[in-house]
């Protein structure tokens, strides 16, 4: 713990504190460009020299380790002058295109200009001019702008793990550059946040606004099941772009390409009224009219004839009004588990993240059973890889399942459930790495629960997890990755048949006469043929296609929501703006129909909902914390494995929901990506 | 770097190391600690550049590929480092030391020969693809300024007219000793020496 | 002046065949286990006695340097690491040692690696040396042979290997931690420090990077004891010292001589004079491009050591001393190294980066006076804002020729800018 003195000021950090975290400790601020708290240190930048007492220079201070007795000053001339001096630097050959340009109002060069800058220009040379490069559909770039902080390489380098960019040439010729080829990495749209100027701007939201003119709303992700912290900014009521918001718990400070790239897609292909199909076509109504369509034909089923499933976008609120609705309709026909996933959701320790997504990093060995979280969770799979990196390429990595380049070596072990029974039975040598890990982690996904052997397997897993010393006292390396941002909910909140109910397969096969889509589109609708299907959604995908009414409502951004992450850890999300048209948040569509169904449900605002919530799900009061979960006992009556390989759910990252279905972004990575990967698979086929 | 900046080159598809060159290779490769084998990117690419006669990209994946690093990695030391030439150079490709200590004793003469001679001046490659020159700083022979180094050769203690017959020499294919043109022995003075005099050959 | 018999490069001008045959003749690798058998710390211990300075540019102390070394490895193998990018302008001396004198530096090579336990000694020869490379290699290889380097070094009980890595033309390579980038494999940027490399350096282990020169006398100063080197030149000034001298001399040459000899005799002894005569001198760079220039007033009296010329505000460097007569034009000749400047920085600092090319621009119109009198003080100030703001000394380099210039020779470039008004008015 040195102590050292800044600005008069005697702090203590921790050992291996930098000079610059002991002036931030001493309240200083210290201005920089190529520091970034989640990167490898730089120090090329210069912009936070800081005197020290004795040294005969200014001295780097994000690169210096802080030590005992330092004397510091970050407030004298030759700090003052060193500061004039980069940036000057910074500026001489950096265009005055702020007007033109998208960082503008958000930009560390502008900022810290105005904080610590001359005010005036010596510079009576040309300046530089540099040739902008391609990086893909997502990341603009205008070099002439960059300052070769080198954030963007390192970040794709260390963090997502995909060595892309690079900066090439040397001295004042050096260029960022991608070599004019795509940014490999489910992550790359983070190199925009990153960039401290405007050279790497976001392509999609191009001269869209100005940051003052947006309004900014704390929202939850639901592209995938990690929740990620994100930040919607709409201006009116379009959604023009999401950030990240600093989670350390969750996501860090990275989203994932689909996250920030999918909202254009919030404008696209949306339900703004209701529909009902006469005479085979789908035709605008009203809402009194859907609501009485739907009426006449539920009161004419036996409530064992009616039916729900719960899409992956779902939020507390309207998957707790739908499960009211349905119990007051005295059906047991509900299913939050639309992919199928054999999970009973009777005990919370079997179907949650336990070990929490920052626990990753106190692992010291992983299995990943039927899971590729690059594809299935990007930032998770960045957490890995962090953990990976931190133990210095230590942490092995077995893989059951598909054999892909997760950004981080992995041992493949084997392709389906036979290898989890060798291991099992210890025939396999990958048993010794788990067996001697002080904390193994066991992640098991979608792609192996959600099959017709899931139960067998998911038993298999938590026996493995067992055998293996991986949930102790104090460590639970049981972990289960999901793929929807509503699955936890929904288990919580019960959403599975009651008994002698069907389950979504049955569901989907004929074995109901109405059927309520709640924003499922993940499902196979060729067996809907005789079923009266409602769907009450927010995009014009899968389920409205085979819908007799339609509902619309709202999508994630529109709506106050709660969503419950991998982890179990509750979250609350504002709406950034509303719903087009006619539509309107879920739960009061499900409210407003009640009252048609003659069955009113008992809350009347979103404080009544919550407290209903509040009686189904515990720890309502826990928002934002992790919660974990208990176990249930080990199983022997789940049944047999087959030996089918583990298939990842997810075939098209860029296209697994509505809306990044209805997005042109995510439709040109798709694209890209698809072309791409044929090129190269050629490629190997003629180098072979 | 030579040639980064250039118009763009024609790459040819792939390339391969011949399997001597690759002999080569693998020894250098050896000599670098286990894991280390990055250390010899540089010297590979030299390799491939020697094969190829320029160092094209298809030749830094290879080398990429070969060492286990990212194509980018490799890519970036091809920039960086002046002596990969990422386009075409002529068969005797001139490089004229620019900086100070020559430019003192007459580098500006031996630029005015080249272009008499080539037609080439500061930088590119002449029409017949005999000779190409780049402009390069301090090359470590400054007591034998002004120089030219042509292709692996230095040559030292120029002046226009020993240049221009240099150069004719070398447009007829027949290639002078390297060293000081004057007959001088490496860097000792030209006359006059007063050291080492018992160790002059034949004296000893 | 030295005598023959003080010279420790008797080869120096490759009056003899380089290999190993003769070398031996010239004592090397006579008994080097002998050497050895003193110990490591006897070995530190008598270079550092002998006051040997490192001879590549910054003048530290190379025993001190070498004792950093851990005494203790905590499983990590020792690197020697030999910086042989010779590349500051001005500089070939150590091109002489290794084309006409290698095993010198070999012995120097094995008997300093095991000072200091290294395992191995990296040597990093720049590219453009591809004679020299070739000379060192098969030197290296007839040394494996004859058992003096490889497992049981010269009967020592000792293992030490020599690898010869070939630069690709980056001045930037000279500075050690961006010499030990580029012996990893990637572009040659500088690291930051802390860590330095006697804890941290190639491969992450501790290393020790040393000069050709300052390597390559070490076995000579070891068999005619510490007390002869430092008997040699002026207190902290010690030993012999190759000069290179180039520019407006009459007959520019590479000189082993006493450290402390006057400029003045150095130029006239060896070089023939100056072209035109003592009176025709302008200027002189003492040190390699890197150091400020000093004007011939300076030049009558200084003496060539790391103390006198430092305290006339230049510096021994590498003791290439660049000449420059009264038909200089001394702008031109300071904007040519700027220009070298900019060429060689890596580009990673924001002031070496930017503020290179600036003063490069700058002064290539004062040139020819296209500026105003203001800008010689804001030309200043710029390398001022560069001067010790970057990771590296090449900063420091960049910006001290051009201080050197305004210091000494700010009236004729103030003559140059009222002419150039003179003729466009």
């Amino acid at each position: 713990m040195p102590k050292l003195t800044v600005d008069g000021i005697e702090v203590e950090v921790p050992a291996g504190a930098t000079v610059l975290q002991a002036c931030e400790a001493a309240g200083r601020e210290i201005p920089r460009f190529c520091y970034h708290e989640r990167l490898s240190i730089a120090g090329n930048c210069r912009m936070c020299l800081v005197e020290m007492e004795k040294a005969p220079k200014p001295i780097a201070s994000c690169a210096m380790p802080a030590g005992d007795n330092m004397v510091i000053h970050t407030d004298s001339p030759t700090v003052k002058k060193a500061r004039e001096g980069v940036m000057e630097f910074l500026l001489i050959n950096h265009p005055l295109d702020c007007p033109i340009c998208d960082q503008g109002g958000e930009c560390d060069l502008q900022d810290q200009t105005m904080a610590y800058g001359r005010g005036g220009s010596r510079f009576d040379e040309n300046k530089r001019a540099v040739k902008e490069k391609y990086m893909g559909p997502l990341i603009k770039t205008i070099m002439t702008r960059c300052i070769h902080c080198t954030r963007c390489v390192r970040f794709v380098e260390e963090v997502a793990g995909v060595p892309d960019i690079g900066a090439i040439n040397r001295g004042e010729n050096m260029e960022i550059t991608a070599l004019e080829s795509v940014v490999d990495s489910e992550l790359s749209g983070n190199v925009i946040d990153l960039c401290p100027v405007g050279a790497l701007t976001s392509k999609p939201y191009a001269f869209n606004a100005r940051p003052w003119e947006l309004r900014k709303t704390e929202g939850i992700d639901v592209m995938d099941a990690l929740g990620s912290n994100i930040r919607i900014d709409a201006r009116g009521r379009e959604v023009l772009r999401v950030m990240p918001r600093l989670n350390e718990d969750v996501n860090e400070e990275w989203i994932s390409d689909k996250t920030r790239f999918a909202c254009d897609g919030l404008r696209r292909q949306r339900l703004d009224r209701p529909y009902v199909r006469v005479d085979g076509r789908l035709k605008p109504a009203s809402w009194a009219e859907a609501f009485r369509v739907i009426g006449e034909k539920v009161s004419s089923v036996e409530p064992s004839k009616i039916g729900a499933i719960v899409g992956d976008m779902a939020a507390l609120e309207e998957m707790t009004a739908l499960r009211d609705l349905m119990a007051a309709l005295g059906s047991p026909n509900i299913d939050c588990r639309a992919d199928g996933a054999k999970l009973d959701g009777a005990h919370r320790g079997d179907y949650l993240f336990n070990t929490t997504i920052a626990g990753i990093e106190d692992a010291d060995a992983v299995l990943l059973v039927g899971s590729n979280p690059r594809k299935e969770a990007a930032v998770l799979n960045a957490r890995i890889r962090k953990t990976w990196v931190q133990s210095a390429g230590a942490l092995k990595v077995g893989v059951i399942g598909e054999n892909a380049d997760l950004t981080y070596p992995t041992t493949y072990l084997g392709a389906g459930p036979e290898t989890l029974t060798e291991l099992l039975n210890g025939s396999h040598s990958f048993c010794d790495v788990l067996k001697e890990a002080e904390r193994p982690l066991i992640i098991v996904g979608a792609g192996a629960l959600a099959r017709e052997d899931g139960a067998a397997v998911h038993a298999a897993a938590r026996k493995l997890a067992d055998q293996t010393g991986a949930v102790t006292d104090d460590w639970n390396g049981f972990s289960v990755l999901h793929t929807a941002a509503s699955r936890v909910g929904g288990l919580e909140l019960g959403l599975v048949p009651g008994e002698g109910g069907l389950d979504a397969g049955a569901m989907l096969s004929g074995g109901v006469e109405v059927l309520f889509l709640l924003g499922a589109d993940e499902i196979d609708t060729s067996g809907l043929d005789g079923t009266f299907v409602i769907y009450q959604g927010s995009h014009g995908d899968a389920g409205a296609h085979a819908a007799d009414v339609i509902l619309p409502g709202a999508a994630y951004a529109e709506k106050a929501g709660i969503w419950i992450n991998t982890e179990g850890r509750i979250q609350m999300a504002e709406p950034a703006n509303q719903a087009p048209g006619e539509a309107r948040e879920d739960w009061k569509v499900l409210r407003a129909l009640s009252a048609q169904l003659e069955h009113t449900l008992p809350y009347d605002d979103i404080a009544a909902l919550r407290a209903r919530i509040g009686e189904l799900i515990e720890g309502l009061d826990m928002v934002d914390l992790a919660r974990p979960g208990t176990p249930g006992p080990l199983r022997d009556d789940a049944g047999e494995m087959s030996d089918a390989p583990f298939a990842c759910p997810v075939t098209d990252y860029f296209m697994t929901n509505p809306i990044a279905r209805a997005s042109q972004t995510m439709a040109e990575c798709s694209e890209l990506y698809s072309v791409g990967k044929a090129a190269a698979g050629e490629a190997t086929g003629t180098n072979g | 770097m030579s040639g980064a900046a250039g118009p763009a080159v024609e790459q040819p598809a792939s390339f391969e190391f011949e399997p001597e060159v690759w002999a080569q290779a693998e020894k250098i490769i050896a000599r670098y600690p286990e894991g280390r084998q990055q250390s010899a990117v540089m010297p590979l690419l030299d390799l491939a550049q020697r094969q190829h006669g320029w160092l094209p990209q298809a030749a830094i994946r290879c080398v990429a590929e070969k060492l286990g690093m990212p194509y980018i990695r490799a890519y970036e030391v091809a920039t960086f480092y002046t002596m990969y030439n990422l386009a075409p150079v002529g068969k005797y490709h001139l490089q004229l030391c620019r900086t100070t200590p020559c430019w003192l004793r007459g580098a500006d003469e031996l630029r005015r020969a080249i272009k008499d001679r080539t037609g080439l001046s500061h930088a590119g490659v002449s029409d017949d693809g005999q000779f190409s020159l780049v402009e390069v700083e301090c090359l470590g022979a400054c007591c034998n300024a002004p120089m030219i180094q042509i292709n692996d050769d230095f040559y030292e203690d120029l002046d226009y007219e020993s240049c221009t017959t240099l150069l004719d020499r070398l447009a007829k294919d027949d290639v002078p000793a390297p060293g000081p043109v004057n007959g001088r022995r490496f860097s000792e003075p030209a006359e006059g020496r007063k050291t080492l005099l018992d160790r002059v050959e034949g004296t000893s | 002046m030295l005598q023959d018999k003080d010279r420790i490069f008797t080869n120096l001008y490759g009056d003899q065949p380089w290999n190993l045959a003769d070398a031996r003749k010239r004592g090397i690798w006579d008994n080097t286990k002998a050497l050895l058998d003193m110990g490591p710390d006897n070995i530190i211990g008598q270079i550092k006695e002998s006051g040997l300075r490192g001879r590549g540019g910054a003048g530290f102390p190379t025993g001190l340097k070498w004792s950093f070394m851990p005494k203790e490895s905590d499983g990590r193998p020792s690197y020697l690491v030999v910086n042989a990018d010779e590349s500051e302008p001005g500089t070939c001396k150590d091109r002489e040692i290794m084309r006409n004198d290698p095993h010198r530096l070999l012995e120097g090579c094995l008997v300093a690696g095991f000072s200091m336990k290294a395992s191995a000694a990296f040597i990093y020869i720049r590219g453009e040396f591809v004679m020299e490379a070739r000379v060192l290699q098969a030197a290296i290889e007839e040394a494996y042979e004859a058992g003096l380097i490889g497992k049981n070094a010269c009967g020592s009980g000792y293992d030490y290997d020599i690898v010869l890595h070939r630069g690709a033309g980056a001045y930037i390579c000279g500075e050690e931690t961006a010499l030990i980038e580029s012996l990893e494999g990637k572009k040659g940027q500088p690291r930051l420090k802390p860590p330095f490399p006697a804890a941290v350096g190639l491969y992450g282990c501790p290393s020790t990077v040393n000069n050709v020169e300052s390597i390559a006398v070490a076995p000579e100063i070891l068999r005619r004891g510490a007390a002869w080197f430092a008997g040699l030149g002026r207190p902290n000034n010690t030993g012999t010292k190759l000069f290179c001298v180039s520019g407006h001399v009459n007959t520019p040459c590479n000189v082993e001589e006493e450290m402390g000899i006057p400029l003045k005799e150095l130029i006239e002894r060896h070089c023939g004079g100056v072209r035109g005569g003592w009176d025709n001198l302008l200027a002189i760079i003492p040190g390699g491009s890197s150091v400020p220039m000093i004007p011939k007033s300076i030049c009558d009296e200084v003496l060539m050591d790391f103390d006198s010329l430092k305290e006339v505000q230049s510096g021994l460097g590498t003791a290439a001393v660049i000449v420059m007569d009264k038909s200089t034009d001394i702008v031109e000749a300071i904007a040519n190294l700027a220009h070298f400047y900019m060429h060689e920085s890596c580009g990673q600092c924001t002031p070496c980066r930017e503020g290179t090319g600036w003063m490069y621009r700058v002064l290539t119109r004062m040139v020819r006076g296209q500026a105003t009198v203001g800008e010689i003080d804001q030309l200043h100030e710029v390398t001022k804002q560069v001067e010790g703001h970057t990771i590296c000394a090449l900063g420091d380099a960049a910006a001290w020729p051009i201080q050197g210039l305004i210091r000494h020779f700010r009236p004729e470039m103030e003559r140059r800018i009222l002419e150039y008004r003179k003729q466009a008015a």
